[in-house]
């Protein structure tokens, strides 16, 4: 029996603050002006992707107790560019990142509301949490949250929203100017939200949206994390882009929704790519090889190996060998705003497993850190990265890409013209938008409104 | 030129269908697409083709009424006048923001990346809320249950006080934040590898009675540099908010005389700012070709809603003429604009853009066309330089 064929989904990343963004690129224009964005999200839409998405960080990073000054730096504020955006897109959805610590649900709730209605049903929120202190220094609480509990806040944070657009059923604006009724009940939007996190009531004053809620987003791989995926998430953007380990994520993942009586089909593993195309795939290589020393220069190697070492590396020469001092395993001072820092949890094995690679391949510290952390997802032709997109979707290592340029803002251009055409030919890939929100271009049902329920009931 | 004929400033206040509760169930009124882009877009459109300085869009966080009978349901007014901003060129932008439950770090960025988005033209109008069922949408503070509107009681002297001094606060922050980028921080020096200039980078390190915050910003400094703040005020407390910190006050005279001794008061309290501050009078405007038919729609919305119409502003009804002249005299209070709210929308709308606008430019006091590409610009205000600017180069 054979199984049927998927359909990709594809998405496109506003290029971060991180080094996978090339600044230095001729090419390379602002990371700022609205024009940018614009560019992006035309070219996103002109390839029919799903949606644009947009990440978030609430403090400039720094290190050894200064700005990190050798990526980019500089973002706008997620909603207000996604509303803007909506004015210059019809159909791609528009995502972004809004981290559930020091936000309020009633303030987000009221935002992502108005934005679905602004964006004709096209708003997707990916739900961060954060506990550090650091961040906290720009905001009225400070760090208020002890680090376990910050799933337990985002989970509860999430469901408050959902309380909240769910208090208004989507009937209750009459609008007749005959009888001078406007609403049929002085109710609408009447809610009750007490736990440990918030204790709020009230009635919640944007109407009900032309989805119901934003697509939610979660990007989290821990143990917590995949679990909150499970429970409340309709896309999960992911880490994991290859083939083993995709598929090992995808199983899990979608194994786990079963517990919360949901099926494979309501959680999209989208996994977050990088690429580069040539016209054939040895220039293509070569490319790829360019673009990796772009990202890692010599400054950037030695700012990543301090990162896991914990400790000032600013004397090691970034051609030379790795340093021969062990990491500093106590508390982790070096870097901070950095959400990668968090995955070194046992910095010791990583550093002998580093060890072991440069030695084996006669690698430098600048050699090693392009190994590790710069390697493209995809490289080759249009051809040959259209068929490793659509083998690793029909193998089920994702349901699609997040993809990632490393140009701002025309970085997708080429990927729109050349990729998505042979996706297309493929029958893989929409040709033209069938629905209008977000969660018909990600095949998800509609919810159902409390309205319908009502009335099926 | 004399003073009496030197251009006014106009804005009008946006809110839902208009400021008569009555309002949607006019003739032309679109009271169910009152959460639609379209309507935001096409309202705002109107008022640019009027050649205004720019919008205000109110805002709140709670259900503006508890009755059937009225306009309830609004959408973020920062977002509003982000979904415009691309489609419009010249006209200002500024909703309105509630101090009192939002984080400046985040208002800060939001109204910079509107300020981007619509190539320099943002604004903010920010709002104190002292209303305990506002408080209890965030469960984070308790506000004493007092009537509001008695500003004798010294429970609510004491209350409103302590917000406006938080509200100084948080417009304080804001601002830091906007310079805490010098306007040349980002170098893309390839030859050292860095992207920015870190000495160009300033932290704010505010530490006040209501927050402190660090700074700086995520995002680089606006197109305008400070967009532009304003508030509106009935009273000396908030008068010293204006005096102090804003780009534009609202007022809300009685008369030309009233509005003399305000501008008076206003201009006698303490300025931070180099620019000297605008202040606008806030009217609520009825208008008709003649007096008789301004008359009668009023009464008309007056018997639809059971009451008539009051308001803390002056409510005027009558003809764009007669409304140009009041325009003109108050104007010689000193009084550099008006911020009109129309009544009913679209009608009071297009009877300011279409009408008095036209009286006003015979008269020589209003724009023929934008003079400039920037809020602070139309509003003749400079592009000041960063507070930090001086800090960050040696």
């Amino acid at each position: 029996m054979t199984k049927p064929t998927k359909q990709i989904h594809l998405a496109a990343h506003f290029p971060g603050v991180n080094n996978t963004t090339v600044w230095s690129d001729p090419r390379s224009g602002s990371h700022i002006e609205f024009s940018s964005f614009e560019h992006l999200a035309a070219a996103a839409e002109r390839a029919k992707f799903d949606f644009l998405f947009l990440a978030e960080g609430l403090r400039l990073r720094e290190q050894n107790g200064e700005i990190y000054d050798l990526d980019v730096v500089g973002r706008p504020d997620t909603f207000t560019v996604l509303a803007a955006l909506a004015a210059v897109t019809d159909r791609l959805g528009l995502a972004g990142t809004i981290n559930s610590t020091f936000n309020e649900p009633y303030e987000v709730a009221r935002q992502f509301a108005s934005l679905d209605h602004l964006s004709g049903g096209r708003a997707a929120w990916n739900v961060v949490t954060s506990w550090d202190a650091f961040t906290g220094e720009n905001f009225r609480r400070g760090g208020f949250l002890p680090q376990d509990a910050r799933y337990e806040r985002a989970r509860t944070f999430l469901q408050t929203t959902w309380e909240l657009y769910d208090s208004w059923h989507g009937d209750e604006i009459i609008a007749d100017k005959e009888s001078g009724e406007f609403l049929i009940s002085g109710e609408a939007g009447r809610f009750e939200h007490r736990d440990a996190h918030f204790d709020i009531g009230g009635q919640f004053n944007v109407p009900r949206s032309p989805q119901g809620r934003p697509v939610i987003f979660q990007a989290g791989d821990s143990e917590e994390g995949r679990e909150f995926a499970a429970s409340s998430a309709d896309a999960i953007f992911s880490r994991h882009g290859t083939l083993t380990e995709g598929q090992e994520f995808y199983a899990d993942v979608k194994g786990r929704l079963a517990r919360y009586g949901r099926t494979p089909d309501q959680l999209l593993i989208l996994p977050a790519a990088t690429y580069v195309l040539g016209d054939t795939d040895v220039e293509a290589a070569e490319l790829a090889r360019e673009v990796r020393r772009q990202q890692v220069s010599g400054q950037t190697a030695i700012a990543f190996l301090e990162q896991l070492w914990n400790r000032d590396l600013s004397g090691y020469d970034p051609d030379g060998p790795l340093p021969d001092v062990d990491p500093d395993p106590g508390e982790h001072t070096i870097a901070r705003g950095r959400a990668s820092v968090r995955m070194h949890r046992d910095p010791m094995a990583i550093a002998a497993q580093w060890r072991a690679k440069a030695a084996a391949e006669k690698l430098s510290i600048r050699e090693l850190i392009i190994e590790i952390t710069a390697r493209q997802t995809f490289v080759g032709s249009a051809s040959t990265v259209a068929g490793e997109i659509n083998e690793l979707v029909q193998a089920d290592a994702s349901d699609g890409f997040i993809l990632v340029p490393h140009i701002t803002p025309g970085g997708l251009d080429e990927f729109a013209d050349t990729v998505v055409p042979l996706l297309q030919e493929r029958g893989v890939f929409r040709s033209e938008y069938e629905g209008s929100t977000l969660r018909e271009h990600l095949g998800l049902a509609p919810l159902n409104t409390p309205a319908a329920a009502r009335v099926a009931s | 030129m004399t003073a009496a004929t030197s251009p006014l400033h106009l804005a009008v206040a946006l809110d839902g269908a208009g400021w008569h509760p009555a309002a949607w169930r006019e003739p032309r009124a679109r009271p169910d697409e009152l959460l639609t882009a379209r309507y935001w877009t096409q309202l705002i459109a109107e008022a640019e083709r009027g050649l205004l300085d720019f919008v205000t869009i109110e805002d709140g966080f709670s259900l503006q009424s508890a009755r059937t009978d009225r306009v309830v349901g609004r959408l973020d007014a920062v977002l509003i006048a982000a979904r415009v901003a691309p489609l419009t060129r010249h006209i200002g932008l500024v909703p309105t923001v509630v101090v009192t439950h939002t984080e400046p770090f985040h208002i800060s960025k939001a109204i910079a990346t509107l300020d981007y988005a619509s190539n320099g033209r943002a604004g903010v109008r920010v709002r104190v809320s002292a209303r305990p069922e506002e408080a209890a949408l965030f469960g984070r503070r308790d506000f004493p249950r007092v009537n509001l509107t008695d500003r004798g009681d010294p429970a609510v002297r004491q209350l409103t006080a302590g917000l406006f001094d938080e509200a100084a606060d948080f417009v304080e922050v804001v601002r830091r934040l906007w310079d805490s980028w010098e306007d040349d921080a980002e170098i893309r020096d390839a030859a050292t590898g860095r992207f920015v200039d870190r000495e160009k980078l300033h932290y704010i390190d505010f530490d006040g009675d209501y927050f402190s915050v660090k700074g700086p910003s995520i995002t680089p400094r606006p197109r305008q540099g400070q967009p532009i703040v304003s508030a509106l005020g009935h009273g000396t407390v908030p008068y010293e908010l204006i005096a102090k910190a804003a780009d534009v006050g609202y007022v809300t005279p009685r008369d030309a005389d009233h509005a003399k001794q305000i501008v008076a008061e206003i201009h006698a309290a303490g300025r931070q700012l180099a620019d000297p501050v605008h202040i606008f009078a806030d009217l609520v405007v009825f208008l008709g070709p003649s007096e008789a038919a301004a008359a009668d729609r009023k009464a008309r919305l007056d018997e639809l809603a059971g009451r008539a119409y009051t308001s803390d502003a002056t409510i005027f009804t009558g003809t764009p003429a007669r409304l140009a002249d009041l325009l003109i005299e108050w104007q010689r209070s000193g009084l550099s604009g008006f911020r009109l709210r129309p009544g009913a929308i679209p009608d009071d709308v297009e009877a300011i853009t279409r009408e008095l606008v036209p009286e006003l430019q015979r008269r020589g006091s209003f724009r023929t066309t934008y003079e400039a590409d920037s809020l602070r610009g139309l509003l003749g205000l400079n592009r000041p330089a960063s507070r930090y600017a001086s800090v960050g180069s040696n």
